[in-house]
């Protein structure tokens, strides 16, 4: 289980909180986009193997959405921020592949 | 082969393991890489070893590699619950399950291998007035498919299975299930194995130890691969590496819709047969059937987050294990022999990517989730027939990449709950 700091209740299991992916895809004018950019908007996400910032949200605490950097390959826990921050710098440690968050 | 040849581990086995029959020497060659062949599967699980055994048999294209990055059939098709079965709900699943099934019950006649493919029925509970509508609905659906099913009441169902617990008085009391008498179970890494020496046999080079880490793309169209054994050119090139297909997508310079996550299994000890057939439950959140041998063998849904770690958290463990014992409380006194998890890769519509990609001459198919084992036949047939002809089986044009642009999902997270 991982053990997931919320920036506002401090770190709690994993069971407390729901997934909810990439973090900082920002919500684009539908109007400007074509069906191929809004589809892209839908349904890509980063999907990297290596740090990922992703977020969550802690249900069973505050109920509040954060960011989370995290390593999917082993699952060790980076900086968590808060979302209209300024995201802070994906660690360097270990491999990264596939698309950067 | 002797009836008595006893392959249980020692004193963990109740009961002497039903005899298995003996394996020739040696089932497939292992080569060293041409420098060119005319098609390349990158990966060598169940289905990328079907798409190469169907390329080389329904389509007479022999000069094809399998490369495979760690072994053969050591990735998810090592790592499933094994579960066959085609009663999905939309047409275009059906269609494609279906067909899979048809081929899984001629397939050891076919490649001259037994896999126990056994069609021992899979039955989906429901534990509520809604889950027995949708259930119902799912049947008549399946009815006019020609997929065979039958609704069965809980008595029926204790009937079926009488290790269950069918008492009102639980949290989510059987009202009733549906049942697919053809659905089943197969011997998971016999099936890579059948296919593997099957493939080998029509000419397909089978190379383990050979990681993809690179393509040759010029003018938007793929001309080999780069590996850890070096350059190896290729007329047309099959992605069938789910638990890494972005990766790879990625590598080819191009993105696909799909989150990899986590999605653990266990098994018992080997026990005494009491469970002759599949037992789904897609509102307790457990699936469980007895292989052959005699070990339980049980799954749930994926971990919540992505992750490429082929491990995820015990509490989805003790999750699907508190589901299993409300439903079976004979398992209570069982033990937890071993979990394992598989890195499943999952389109938002849960369902498979089968295709052409936007680069010519590259094909993918990805996206099978958390159910991809039975497809296995069907799979390969239907990406065999894509590669060989650059366009898709009428079976997975519905599963197009494009359709995240059209809009034409195929929406089976409903029809399949969570356990797939």
């Amino acid at each position: 289980m991982l053990y997931i700091p919320c920036p506002h209740c401090g770190p709690r299991n994993e069971t407390e909180f729901h997934y909810g992916a990439e973090a900082g895809v920002a919500y684009p004018d539908p109007n400007a986009l074509s069906d191929t950019e809004w589809a892209k908007y839908l349904h890509i996400r980063a999907n990297p193997k290596g740090w990922l910032a992703e977020r969550w949200v802690h249900f069973a605490g505050c109920g509040r959405w954060f960011n989370l950097w995290r390593n999917t390959i082993t699952h060790e826990i980076g900086p968590a921020y808060l979302p209209f921050t300024e995201q802070p710098k994906a660690p360097t440690n270990g491999k990264q592949e596939g698309a950067k968050s | 082969m002797t009836d008595t040849h006893d392959i249980s581990p020692g004193t963990i086995g109740r009961r002497k393991a039903a005899a298995l029959p003996e394996q020739p020497p040696q089932l497939w060659k292992n080569v060293k890489p041409k420098k060119a062949y005319d098609a390349i599967i990158v990966g060598g699980g169940g289905h990328g070893l079907s798409t190469a055994y169907y390329l080389a048999k329904n389509h007479g294209i022999t000069n094809i590699a399998v490369l495979e990055k760690g072994w053969l059939a050591g990735g998810n098709t090592a790592r499933n619950t094994t579960i066959i079965r085609s009663n999905y709900l939309w047409d275009e699943s059906a269609g494609i399950y279906e067909h899979s099934l048809k081929l899984w019950e001629t397939l050891e006649q076919d490649l001259g291998y037994e896999m126990f493919f056994s069609q021992r029925g899979v039955l989906t509970l429901a534990h509520s007035v809604s889950d027995v509508r949708s259930k119902r609905r799912n049947l008549y659906a399946n009815a006019l498919n020609g997929i065979d099913g039958e609704w069965l009441t809980p008595e029926e169902v204790k009937k079926l299975v009488p290790i269950i617990n069918i008492s009102p008085d639980v949290r989510y009391p059987v009202h009733g299930a549906t049942y697919q008498p053809r659905g089943g179970i197969a011997k998971h890494d016999w099936v890579a194995w059948g296919y593997a020496k099957a493939a080998s046999d029509l000419g397909v080079d089978i190379i383990q130890g050979c990681e993809v880490n690179g393509f040759d793309i010029r003018n938007n169209k793929v001309h080999g691969v780069h590996t850890s054994m070096g350059n190896i050119a290729a007329g047309k090139i099959g992605l069938v590496v789910a638990g890494h297909s972005s990766i790879l997508a990625n590598l080819a310079g191009f993105d696909i819709p799909i989150q990899s996550r986590p999605l653990q299994a266990l098994v018992s000890p080997l026990l005494e047969q009491v469970l002759n057939t599949v037992v789904m439950s897609g509102a307790v959140h457990v699936y469980v059937s007895q292989a052959h041998k005699g070990e339980l063998v049980m799954g749930a849904g994926t971990d919540a987050f992505n992750s490429y770690a082929q491990r995820g958290g015990f509490h989805v463990i003790e999750h699907q294990l508190a589901a299993a014992i409300e439903l079976f409380p004979i398992f209570s006194r069982a033990q937890v022999l071993r979990t394992w998890g598989g890195i499943v890769d999952i389109a938002p519509d849960a369902s498979p990517i089968i295709g052409v990609t936007p680069v010519e001459n590259l094909f993918i198919n990805t996206g099978w989730g958390t159910g991809g084992f039975k497809a296995t036949p069907g799979s390969g047939w239907v990406m065999a027939h894509t590669m060989a002809t650059g366009t898709p089986h009428e079976l997975n044009r519905p599963f197009a990449l494009d359709r995240f642009v059209t809009g034409h999902l195929i929406d089976e997270h409903g029809a399949a709950g969570v356990a797939h």
